[in-house]
């Protein structure tokens, strides 16, 4: 399961640019907005990197279940004797790796651009690491809710976004409690425990909601 | 005595029910908010630190009270329905969705009116503030999911499954005082604790309270007669109301 979806992503790899370039384009347009002084864009680094990581993972939200849904492969994995569960965290990882991991991996490259200083930088990558995985899993929930309703894009941002908060919190947090100086761990353990309560829950609650959505 | 408490569980004989309650409720609401806003502006006493300007804590904190307990008994209501695939119980989520969200505005509008004069500043991004507004955006979503989906049955299910991921947020809110203390004062009323506030005070909030209560179940039933009728319009029940009683609801 999780190779064909990646490689299904492999094939059309224009989606994982998409995703790619957008987390490049809203965090390049702070600073063309506020202006280029480094002391400003080193304390407003945090926030934006994660904002903009955030609204990259939702972004490409809507394609985690839609094609499946639109070929009809995803009636057979409802019906599988597989738990669906576990198919949807398979999917939801693929998606992590497609969309999370690059982001992760490219925002260090970024966060040089704000000036954040190298243990910020670590910090910042270890966040994403840690944090991201939570926003494909809770993101998947509100995928699958929304799958074939009209005006899903935004429906999901309005579902999702909420719930993305607290992992927001504590990933801004981390980095800017590194970058003054503070250690990180605490907010960094927190992350850590988002994503492993919603990898419990979230898996289920979207096995559910697929349910839901297709009957 | 044995009741059956499956009997009210249909629409059809809800319905009825319902309309009879309806005044009675909102005859004890009207009461209890006299009653309490009596009590706020007239006899509590006058706050040595913050004036008379403490008094929107009347209608501040059981606002605020009040939008958490509507989106945890929503909640509960929607996991009501979808585990014992109940239609009422889905339609009394989907009732009581706007009073909370009504609430939960209500909780920030009036204390912002109150953190002007108190802390200088029409908004602060303190924990409780911004959980409050994370709460208002889970009922928008949760009233969004269910108008966009056009399938009722369908919308309830996932409107219920939405409810019960958000009721995550609600302890959040909660505890946040002491997760994150930072500028809003810890809560005045504590379990075990006595409380921190002249007892005239403390009894117009609860008074406040109350009224509050009664008000959401009367208009949350007023509400769900009217989804109700609306669901349940080719039902044989509702063709012969409308034929006994063609003048409309009552």
């Amino acid at each position: 399961m999780l190779r064909r979806d990646l490689l299904l992503a492999l094939r059309r790899r224009s989606d994982v640019a998409t995703t790619l370039f957008f987390f490049l384009i809203v965090s390049s347009l702070f600073p063309l907005g506020i202006g280029p002084e480094a002391a400003v864009l080193s304390s407003i680094a945090p926030g934006v990197l994660w904002v903009a990581a955030l609204l990259a993972g939702m972004i490409s939200l809507s394609r985690l279940f839609a094609a499946d849904f639109a070929d009809g492969s995803l009636e057979q994995m409802l019906l599988a004797p597989q738990p669906l569960a576990l198919l949807v965290l398979a999917k939801i990882l693929a998606h992590w790796i497609v969309c999370g991991l690059p982001v992760v991996l490219l925002a260090p490259l970024i966060g040089l651009q704000y000036a954040l200083p190298n243990d910020a930088l670590l910090v910042l990558v270890l966040s994403l690491l840690l944090g991201t995985p939570a926003l494909s899993l809770i993101g998947a929930i509100g995928a699958a809710l929304t799958l074939g309703v009209r005006g899903s894009g935004l429906l999901v941002a309005l579902l999702v976004l909420p719930l993305y908060i607290p992992v927001l919190i504590f990933g801004a947090g981390a980095v800017a409690a590194s970058q003054h100086g503070m250690s990180a761990q605490a907010h960094l353990s927190l992350l850590a425990a988002c994503s492993l309560l919603s990898l419990v829950l979230a898996p289920l609650a979207t096995a559910a909601a697929l349910r839901i959505s297709v009957e | 005595m044995k009741i059956n408490w499956f009997k009210y569980s249909s629409p059809q004989t809800f319905y009825p029910l319902a309309g009879k309650m309806i005044p009675w409720f909102a005859l004890l609401a009207a009461g209890f908010m006299v009653a309490g806003l009596y009590i706020s502006f007239a006899i509590a006493p006058t706050d040595f630190q913050q004036g008379e300007a403490y008094r929107i804590i009347f209608v501040h904190v059981p606002a605020a009270w009040m939008s958490m307990v509507i989106y945890v008994v929503m909640a509960a209501w929607a996991g009501l329905g979808l585990a014992l695939n109940a239609r009422l119980s889905a339609m009394m989520a989907q009732a009581l969705a706007p009073t909370g969200a009504i609430f939960t505005l209500l909780a920030l509008v009036t204390g912002s009116l109150w953190g002007k004069p108190m802390w200088g500043a029409w908004w602060v991004w303190d924990a409780r503030l911004t959980s409050e507004l994370i709460l208002l955006f889970l009922y928008l979503g949760f009233m969004a999911l269910q108008s966009s989906i056009d399938d009722p049955r369908r919308a309830d299910r996932a409107g219920a499954l939405l409810a019960l991921v958000g009721v995550v947020n609600v302890p959040i809110i909660y505890f946040s005082v002491k997760w994150w203390n930072t500028l809003h004062q810890g809560s005045s009323i504590n379990m075990g604790a006595a409380p921190k506030m002249a007892a005239t005070m403390l009894l117009g909030m609860l008074l406040m309270a109350l009224a509050f209560w009664m008000y959401t179940i009367a208009v949350a039933l007023m509400r769900v007669r009217c989804i109700m009728l609306e669901r349940e319009r080719t039902a044989d029940w509702v063709k012969e109301l409308s034929v006994k009683e063609p003048s409309g609801v009552r």
